[in-house]
């Protein structure tokens, strides 16, 4: 991605489109993580557990019964025909698996899609920051202009209606955000999320959920967006394997939708990708059909570990609000007077303990660092008391 | 099952005050609901898992043998007498009454085949209700009580990932 600089040689070569995209806040601190030993890494985004053996075997009988070739475009019909059974089940919404469903690669896929299929030249998306790091650079790709709202701590890091309302355009054509969010954790109950549903109702726009999190929701039942009245019409609904089920390596994401933008994505998807991988697909319908019990549990795992560590964070003397949802803590690193790309440097230089930047997931977070506590007890326990010799020696 | 002992049943050495954050009440609920189990035995003790394959000094390692028992029921107590006959030897580590074509499953450790063989011969054997016995020693031991004996293994992920 390292092509910004002085344009010379073949580097022009290039697209502008992609020379000046911004590259990753962490690619630098990825360098420097590398190569060190006895690093304590809260600077993952995944979950630490293996996949569930039972989906492990099913990929492996696949394989054995020659399992290997493409899939159709869409994914295999049995998956597809799983995830509508599924959501019908747990939140009674009907999609139906010939037209409004596509199986992507992670729900990254599906997010690119969704901006490739949607955006002319100038279309406006709202998205909310902090937030997930691709989203913008997939708007600029697809010749979008991404509009962003700045949420903050004081709010837990949510969207408000009031603010969509303020942004909303002639060009806005879609809000995309994703809950509980990455890196904030941020989530909301069904009365703030009817608040949100109710601001884009009367509106001309396509609303794009990235609710990959969704079944990470610890203090309350998770609400996809779709189940609200006049919603679905105009939702793209996108969830996948990674996290709940510890599959990220797998790449298996899917997008419900209406048909005319399913189909849409599809066309894209036909050309670019063709299908997503046969394996994951069938270790995602033994993942749907018989491993919500190890979703539960590692569920259980991780709010614990939540619970633990943020209070610990809050102990040392770190701002962090209870994330309501998937395995981070962005806390506020303010009392320390470092920027967070100094702490996070310093951090790892002097205890061995890697965190992200919080200018990573948006501009003007430079108070915040981001933790993921999708690690070991034991392992959060001696990074809390590593971080917390950290803080107390350069507090003075 | 309790969080509280769920926590501890997968790690005993948890505290009391890791216990009260991790489920959100205060150290003195989580103590006392620790002190009541401890006295109704519900918790019975805590200790560590070892695998002693990995130990170089041979003479900590045990020989492990599955034993088949038959017995015939005791008039009045059933099997249970003459279970607690049996499972008293320190040297039964586990026994269990079992459906099927045998009685008692018993794991027995020794120091060696000998050992075992001796116990076999001169004790269990020799107990009146017991009827026949059959004798399989492990080679390996793969997993126990949930835990798979290998090495720890190292995470995989990237250390830092979006």
């Amino acid at each position: 991605m390292k092509v910004t600089g002085k344009v010379t040689g073949m580097v022009k070569k290039i697209s502008d489109k992609v020379r000046f995209l911004k590259p990753s806040g962490i690619r630098e601190f990825f360098d420097l993580v590398i190569g060190m030993d006895d690093v304590i890494s809260l600077g993952v985004g995944e979950p630490d557990f293996t996949t569930p053996w039972n989906i492990i075997e099913s990929a492996i009988y696949s394989f054995e019964n020659g399992y290997t070739s493409y899939t159709s475009n869409k994914g295999l019909f049995e998956l597809r025909d799983e995830i509508s059974k599924n959501i019908k089940k747990r939140y009674g919404i009907n999609y139906n698996p010939e037209t409004e469903i596509l199986i992507t690669v992670g729900v990254s896929e599906g997010n690119d899609l969704a901006m490739r299929a949607i955006l002319n030249k100038g279309d406006e998306v709202i998205i909310h920051e902090p937030c997930y790091v691709a989203y913008e650079p997939l708007i600029t790709l697809s010749d979008g202009k991404a509009v962003i709202i700045k949420t903050s701590a004081e709010n837990g890091f949510k969207l408000l209606p009031e603010d969509i309302k303020n942004v909303l355009s002639k060009k806005t054509k879609a809000i995309l955000f994703n809950y509980p969010c990455n890196p904030t954790g941020a989530s909301y109950t069904k009365k703030e999320l009817t608040a949100i549903a109710n601001a884009l109702k009367n509106r001309d726009v396509i609303i794009i959920t990235d609710e990959i999190y969704g079944d990470l929701t610890y203090d309350f039942e998770h609400i996809p967006l779709i189940t609200l009245p006049g919603m679905k019409e105009k939702t793209l609904y996108l969830n996948g394997f990674s996290k709940a089920y510890s599959m990220t390596g797998w790449r298996i994401g899917y997008a419900c939708g209406p048909e005319w933008l399913i189909s849409a994505m599809n066309k894209i998807h036909q050309y670019t990708m063709l299908c997503a991988p046969i394996t994951g697909q069938i270790a995602s319908i033994e993942a749907l059909k018989r491993s919500y019990a190890s979703v539960l549990e590692m569920k259980n795992e991780y709010r614990r570990r939540r619970n633990l560590f943020i209070n610990g964070l809050n102990e040392i003397g770190l701002q962090a609000h209870m994330p309501e949802g998937a395995f981070y803590s962005f806390a506020s690193i303010k009392k320390t007077g470092m920027d967070s790309n100094t702490f996070a440097k310093k951090l790892l230089h002097s205890e061995k303990v890697a965190v992200v930047p919080g200018t990573a997931f948006g501009d003007g977070y430079d108070d915040f660092i981001r933790m993921c506590y999708a690690t070991s007890i034991d392992k959060l326990k001696e990074a809390l008391l590593r971080i917390g010799r950290f803080v107390k020696k350069s507090g003075k | 099952m309790d969080e509280i002992l769920e926590i501890l049943e997968k790690d005993a050495r948890t505290t009391p005050e890791e216990i009260a954050k991790m489920i959100k009440k205060s150290t003195q609920y989580v103590k006392k609901a620790i002190s009541e189990y401890e006295k109704k035995g519900i918790i019975i003790k805590y200790k560590a898992v070892i695998n002693k394959e990995l130990l170089k000094d041979e003479s900590c390692t045990d020989v492990l043998a599955l034993i088949e028992v038959n017995i015939s029921p005791e008039r009045g107590s059933g099997f249970d007498k003459v279970a607690e006959r049996i499972y008293s030897f320190p040297e039964v580590k586990s026994c269990y009454l079992l459906s099927g074509g045998y009685d008692l499953l018993l794991i027995i450790a020794g120091k060696s085949i000998h050992t075992i063989g001796n116990f076999v011969a001169e004790k269990l054997s020799t107990i009146d209700h017991v009827r026949g016995t059959q004798t399989h020693f492990i080679l390996k031991k793969y997993k126990e009580s949930g835990d798979i004996l290998r090495r720890i293994i190292k995470d995989k992920r990237i250390a830092i990932s979006m």
